[in-house]
């Protein structure tokens, strides 16, 4: 509020305040450019509960929506001539990357700077200290040049929780470990949002690594809050025991996975990790679980084909599909960004 | 409370504007509306269909949201931060005459941030102001260039105005707040 806070939440009296207040999209609006679904969340009482970004898990739907509909908002801001905004002037964010990330850093950073934030990437070389030690070492002094918001990748599970309980900054998990990747499954449902107005009634099909990745974990929890339906497929070394339990439908034959679905996410083979351990060789993945045309074919004909990156062709895509037109791997390359300042966005409210 | 400008009075105010932005630009060539979110944005629509109908022109209107560029974003400490929605100017608004419509005129911050926003979208020859009200109060040296109707307010009070598009109905009244 610029001064006396606003007396009611419907006060059209002229000041900045009318901006916030929860209306209701006007009827008058023009279609919207490229079919972007209606803000549902302009009807409910707006804001994360959320200090910080550690998992899709602790979301609400309504929180994701909120996120997904101010990311609308911010893609304009991208496809201006000035791609900037000041609404994060004088704030600072600290990239903090554990782990090696082209990708998820440089989307980070461009969404903090078209913010306008301060930003600063440090990479880290996790190389000789015990991690836990490192981490909350690190944690300690960056906290002491008191940074506003910390984005951090690290390769344990659970490690921006614990920075969480050491910083006073707003934490944004950039990926822990095999436990979450929250900004890559909500640039997915934008992604898929987009192109088929919902996500609820999808059947959405995820194909690849589902033990080691965090990508998955965070689009399955997404995925069924806003009530997709979903389908995984490995290998059986590669199906985490009890998957079940997350809601969604395991099979190994890929096949019934892709069958009439309308979205097929592929996951990284993470080579480096799997040589030699969980399936015989590469060439056999391909082989029984690889995208290929024929098996996309199995798919709706709108289906769109996903993949987090950096994609291994020929080992779980072929490459007629991945620059295909059913392929929407660039778009949510370039859909991260605008994602990645909603959420900036959001969490940077109430910072003290 | 008080009904201060009623359905009839405000289709007149807004012809009249209109014909005030046709006479004061001497025509509609390069002329373009921006309606400020949310009920600036009605009012941007009527006006320059109104415009179209005087000169039998073709003039663009955009939809400006300026919630990233608010002067209060990050100073206020608790509560979420405020909804941001799409802005859409699809046009350049490069040497174009820009007629900003908004609601009501008050302090003049959000005309401030509206201007901001504008100017990151390219360079206008110029860029006038329309409002349906103005209610005084400013805190930056800021004048509208169209105004429906001044009306003097004590700060408490609260100015509506309500939009057929929006309110289903046409209409602005002058409120005490409610007590609670």
């Amino acid at each position: 509020m610029i001064e006396a806070p606003s007396p009611s939440p419907t006060s059209t009296s002229g000041q900045l305040a009318q901006a916030s207040a929860p209306q209701g999209t006007p009827a008058s609006s023009p279609a919207p450019v490229s079919g972007p679904p209606p803000q549902a969340s302009a009807q409910g009482a707006p804001g994360l509960r959320v200090r910080h970004l550690l998992g899709i898990e602790e979301l609400s739907p309504e929180e994701i929506v909120l996120i997904l509909d101010t990311a609308e908002a911010m893609k304009e801001v991208g496809s201006r001539t000035v791609k900037k905004v000041p609404a994060l002037r004088g704030r600072t964010v600290v990239n903090l990357f554990f782990e090696p990330s082209t990708r998820t850093r440089t989307s980070f950073e461009i969404a903090e700077k078209r913010l306008s934030a301060d930003t600063l990437s440090i990479a880290v070389a996790t190389s000789s200290v015990t991690k836990g030690e490192t981490l909350v070492d690190t944690a300690l002094n960056l906290e002491a040049m008191s940074p506003d918001m910390i984005v951090m990748r690290h390769a344990s599970s659970g490690a921006a929780h614990l920075l969480s309980q050491i910083c006073r900054a707003r934490i944004i998990n950039a990926g822990d470990g095999m436990h979450e990747h929250p900004t890559q499954a909500l640039l997915d449902a934008f992604t898929i949002r987009r192109h088929k107005q919902r996500i609820a009634g999808l059947k959405v099909a995820i194909i690849g690594d589902l033990l080691h990745s965090r990508v998955f974990r965070s689009n399955v929890h997404l995925l069924r809050k806003l009530g997709a339906d979903v389908w995984v497929s490995a290998p059986r070394t590669l199906i985490p025991p009890g998957i079940e339990r997350l809601g969604v439908t395991a099979t190994t034959r890929v096949e019934d996975a892709i069958a009439d679905a309308d979205v097929v996410m592929m996951l990284r083979i993470q080579m480096e990790r799997m040589q030699g351990h969980f399936f015989p060789s590469l060439r056999e993945y391909f082989t029984l679980y690889g995208l290929t045309k024929e098996r996309l074919a199995l798919a709706r004909p709108d289906a769109i084909v996903m993949h987090p990156g950096p994609m291994n062709r020929g080992v779980e895509i072929a490459s007629d599909v991945a620059d295909g037109p059913a392929s929407v791997i660039l778009e949510q390359v370039s859909n991260g960004v605008a994602v990645r300042m909603a959420v900036l966005y959001l969490l940077a409210g109430g910072l003290d | 409370m008080p009904l201060v400008i009623d359905a009839l009075r405000m289709s007149r105010t807004l012809a009249r504007i209109a014909h005030e932005i046709v006479e004061r630009n001497r025509g509609v060539e390069d002329l373009a509306f921006v309606g400020i979110r949310t009920r600036g944005v009605p009012l941007a629509q009527r006006l320059a269909a109104t415009v179209n109908e005087i000169a039998g022109a073709e003039v663009p209107v955009g939809i400006l949201d300026i919630t990233l560029y608010r002067d209060d974003l990050m100073r206020h400490t608790v509560g979420p931060q405020p909804l941001v929605r799409l802005t859409d100017i699809p046009f350049s608004i490069d040497d174009r005459r820009i007629i900003l419509v908004d609601d009501v005129l008050f302090t003049g911050r959000t005309i401030r941030s509206a201007l901001d926003a504008l100017i990151d979208f390219g360079r206008p020859r110029t860029i006038q102001l329309a409002v349906m009200v103005d209610r005084g109060h400013r805190e930056l040296p800021i004048k509208a260039d169209y105004v429906g109707k001044n009306l003097p307010t004590s700060r408490r009070e609260i100015v509506n105005v309500r939009l057929q598009e929006i309110d289903g109905i046409d209409e602005v009244t002058l409120e005490e707040p409610s007590h609670d």
